[in-house]
């Protein structure tokens, strides 16, 4: 058994050691919000937040995840910071296709929970392991813009 | 700004961000098998021989031997076969399929199977291949004579490449039976079009079979005809199995073996007589790949473009989509425009060098205006706003200035600055709107007073669950939240055809539109009501004769202009852009940000086709660039530059005005960003994509000269 904190529950998986945390969290726990882009961590749409750091749930191997906490969309869905990026991509429709979303909410968040006052650039910099082909990422860099303005003092 | 314009929250929004949306990977039916196929690795052989290993319980092997209907796909001339007969024509088509309930004995099962080919020689490349699937030619005015009598004739080939749509979510199909019928789910542009696929495979009537649209992640035209394929080779292997099968395709295999844009090569011999430009002789190449799919109507989109926007009086166009032993290429977002507004732009850009002024100076001088003949001897009906666009971006990026200043450069450092102009034809190519779609639609009123819309376009991101329903409660004065969608179900809504060639809002928007307006009239408090609207040829169109290529190939247009600025590096070869600007009409926008949405994700996508997007198959017929990691495509940090404005010159027959805008923001980019290149490097460049490789090798070239 492989235990650790998903989404602030303690669970047990019975995965083996080199089954993909991506395929583990979509079968075993249904958590069908982390998507499979390219199982290669080229596209980050299975992008989880392990240990407080964004990573593609592709590339992780279930045997090193013991003890670990990691949060997917489904549980950063339920807390004050998604709301008010939830808001802020709406008032721009940086939603598209919505495939790469997921992945991009967790960055966002890594991104803000590291520098609540980002540039631009650092903004595109903090995307840019997240593919996008629908929106040319402006709608989402002003969106997280805006995150980072209206959230004060959350992140 | 119109008041329809304003931006509203998306109907899809919180279901996406959230996570909760269903795409067809996230759904599992009970007793479910997964499906893999096996495919070719020759490009052109016959199949010998298939040895297949003793089969576990429960495991199947699927081949044209169960097709119970017809072994072809139904697209538009019905060759793909849905599982290869004797004979297969490139590396990667479908001979079988296994399926069983857990993938990796489905794997091992498919890595013990023995085939044996008999190879022939494949035909790779498109010059030299001997099968014409397509041919049309036109031609106005008498181009024999002025090239006879011309002053100078300048000859010049353009080569576009592969674009890959890269959509985020690969392919992906479930079939299942039920009650003597066969029900087919998953992510697709196109229901009927599935939908009167499977059908014929499965040899069952139309009512037997159901098409339902899951949320899906991404299309850009890689979505129009490939799910049919998928589709009829899963329900196939439904129906043996007597049980649900999903296929989703992974990375490697949906970029190796789903249909991607038709790479071209095109000849422009241009005469010239006392410095004016007096006609254009094209010929226009298409790869079609080993089957016809959508190549006739993608060549058709590419030879209507093959002038751009200029007058030309003495004009003949002739276009071929020839066969070779490659992967089949298909829809791809601008269809076939890309690539002949490329050659188009960049023979004016040459041409104007070779007169001696700037290009811009030369494309004002030929470009059309309202009431001047189309390529096709029909009517540009409708302004034009090519002026005020170029006005515009001078404002924006001094690029007259520029353009002049970067000519000539010495240093490590060189910038450069394009121009293209361009429109994308709205609607689909001809007379199809009229004699193949003939699109329904429909809207129902509920007894509680909401309304329901019911077509069969699929919202794939461009927002148009969130513009349909803006058009329907505003037409009848309700709220917006008293107005829903679901996504098309062939059981529940109407044949309003397919989910392409920008029409889904001006042509299904517009029906959606009268339907409101009727219902408005005969609106009954707490009764359920239907009102349902056909297409009709808007009266001022000059119809389109396919057999003479003549008439409105389009009712109308939509018009952009893109500028594209470039810093080269000439030690390392790489190339930053400086900024990317485009001016967009688009008629007047149903919802201004998805509107800004679609250009900018357009335009980006466009820039990937021009500068880093490289596909290519080896001398085998393998496709090589087979990943992200392979097949680069632009990230959040490679334009970070990029705007683009909308102006509002609206289209009387379009709802609130509005005329057709996906396909559009791609269609211009790839001429800037060249003309761009050759302003920094000083060098006539012919070819998309053109990468830092490409750059490299034009400063080689320059070392050595």
């Amino acid at each position: 058994m492989i235990n650790f904190i998903l989404n602030g529950q303690e669970v047990a998986s019975h995965a083996k050691v080199n089954d993909r945390l991506l395929d583990i969290l979509r079968t075993e726990f249904r958590l069908t919000g982390v998507k499979c882009g390219c199982k290669e961590g080229e596209c980050g749409a299975c992008s989880v937040i392990l240990n407080g750091r964004l990573v593609n749930s592709c590339l992780v191997a279930m045997g090193s995840i013991e003890g670990s906490t990691v949060m997917t969309i489904e549980g950063y869905c339920e807390t004050e910071r998604f709301t008010v990026l939830d808001k802020a991509y709406a008032a721009v429709s940086a939603v598209q296709c919505g495939f790469c979303i997921p992945g991009m909410m967790l960055a966002s968040e890594c991104i803000l929970a590291k520098n609540p006052n980002p540039t631009d650039a650092e903004i595109r910099e903090g995307i840019s392991g997240n593919l996008c082909r629908c929106t040319g990422y402006n709608a989402i860099v002003e969106a997280i813009g805006i995150a980072a303005k209206e959230g004060q003092g959350l992140w | 700004m119109e008041a329809i314009s304003k931006s509203t929250k998306k109907k899809d929004h919180e279901a996406k961000i959230s996570g909760r949306a269903l795409y067809v990977d996230d759904h599992v039916m009970d007793g479910m098998l997964y499906g893999r196929l096996l495919r070719s690795n020759k490009a052109r052989a016959r199949v010998v021989n298939i040895l297949l290993p003793e089969l576990p319980d429960g495991y199947y092997v699927v081949d044209k031997n169960d097709v119970a209907g017809i072994n072809r796909v139904h697209i538009v001339l019905d060759d793909t076969p849905v599982f290869a007969e004797e004979n297969v024509e490139y590396v990667g088509e479908p001979i079988l399929m296994v399926v069983g309930p857990e993938l990796k004995p489905v794997e091992r099962i498919l890595h013990e199977i023995v085939i044996t080919y008999e190879e022939q020689v494949p035909v790779l490349d498109m010059r030299k291949s001997d099968t014409v699937f397509f041919n049309y030619n036109y031609a106005k005015g008498d181009i024999d004579q002025v090239m006879r009598e011309a002053d100078q004739v300048f000859v010049e080939t353009f080569q576009t490449g592969y674009q890959e749509q890269a959509y985020l979510e690969t392919q992906g199909i479930i079939a299942y039976p039920h009650d003597g019928r066969m029900t087919v789910r998953g992510s697709l542009q196109c229901p009927y079009y599935v939908h009167g696929a499977v059908a014929k495979a499965l040899g069952y009537e139309a009512q037997a079979i159901q098409v339902i649209q899951d949320v899906t992640g991404g299309g850009f035209g890689g979505k129009e005809a490939f799910p049919s394929i998928l589709a009829c080779q899963t329900a196939v292997a439904a129906k043996k199995a007597n049980k649900p099968v999903k296929v989703v395709f992974d990375r490697r295999e949906d970029m190796e073996f789903t249909s991607k844009r038709h790479p071209s090569v095109c000849t422009y011999k241009v005469a010239v007589k006392n410095g004016e430009i007096t006609g254009m002789d094209i010929e226009v190449l298409f790869n079609s790949g080993a089957y016809t799919t959508l190549s006739p109507v993608v060549l058709q989109r590419g030879l209507i473009c093959a002038n751009g926007v200029y007058r030309i009086e003495n004009l003949r166009v002739t276009g071929r989509a020839v066969k070779t032993n490659t992967v089949p290429t298909g829809a791809y977002r601008g269809f076939g425009a890309p690539q002949t507004f490329f050659a188009v732009e960049m023979m004016m850009d040459h041409l104007a060098k070779k007169l001696g002024i700037d290009s811009l100076e030369l494309k004002e001088k030929y470009m059309v205006r309202q009431g001047d003949e189309t390529s096709t001897s029909g009517k540009y009906h409708f302004h034009v706003p090519l002026p005020e666009m170029i006005k515009r971006i001078d404002e924006l990026t001094d690029y007259r200035e520029k353009r002049k200043c970067y000519q000539q450069q010495t240093g490590r450092y060189r910038k450069g600055i394009g121009l293209s102009m361009f429109f994308h034809g709205c609607g689909f190519t001809g007379s199809g709107e009229r004699d193949m779609i003939k699109a329904v639609a429909k809207i129902r009123k509920n007894a509680d007073d909401t309304v329901e819309v019911l077509a069969s376009n699929s919202d794939i991101g461009q927002g148009l669950k969130t513009t349909f329903c803006k058009i329907v409660a505003d037409t009848l004065g309700i709220a917006y939240d008293q107005v829903y969608i679901d996504n098309p179900d062939t059981d529940r809504v109407p044949d309003s055809g397919p989910t392409v060639a920008s029409r889904s809002l001006m042509t299904v928007g517009g029906l959606l539109q009268r339907a409101a307006a009727k219902l408005k009239q005969e609106w009954k408090t707490g009764q359920e009501q239907i009102v349902e609207e056909h297409f009709v040829e808007p009266d001022f169109v000059i119809p389109f004769n396919l057999k003479e290529f003549k008439g409105d190939a389009y009712p109308t247009y939509s018009w952009s202009v893109n500028a594209i600025e470039v810093e080269v590096d000439t030690l390392t070869a790489t190339t930053k852009v400086l900024g990317a600007w485009g001016i967009f009409d688009v008629g007047v926008p149903i919802d201004l940000n998805i509107i800004q949405g679609q250009m900018q994700g357009g335009f980006l996508q466009g820039i990937g086709y021009a500068s880093m997007e490289q596909m290519d198959y080896n001398d085998k017929g393998i496709i090589r660039n087979n990943s992200l990691s392979d097949y680069i495509i632009p990230t959040a940090v490679d334009v970070p530059n990029l705007i683009t404005e909308i102006i509002n010159n609206p289209y009387t027959h379009g709802p609130y005005g509005a005329k057709g805008a996906g396909e559009l923001p791609l269609v211009g980019a790839a001429p800037a960003y060249v003309e761009a290149m050759e302003n920094a490097l000083g060098a006539d460049l012919n070819k998309v994509p053109f990468t830092p490789e490409d750059t490299m090798r034009i400063l080689q070239g320059a070392d050595q000269g």
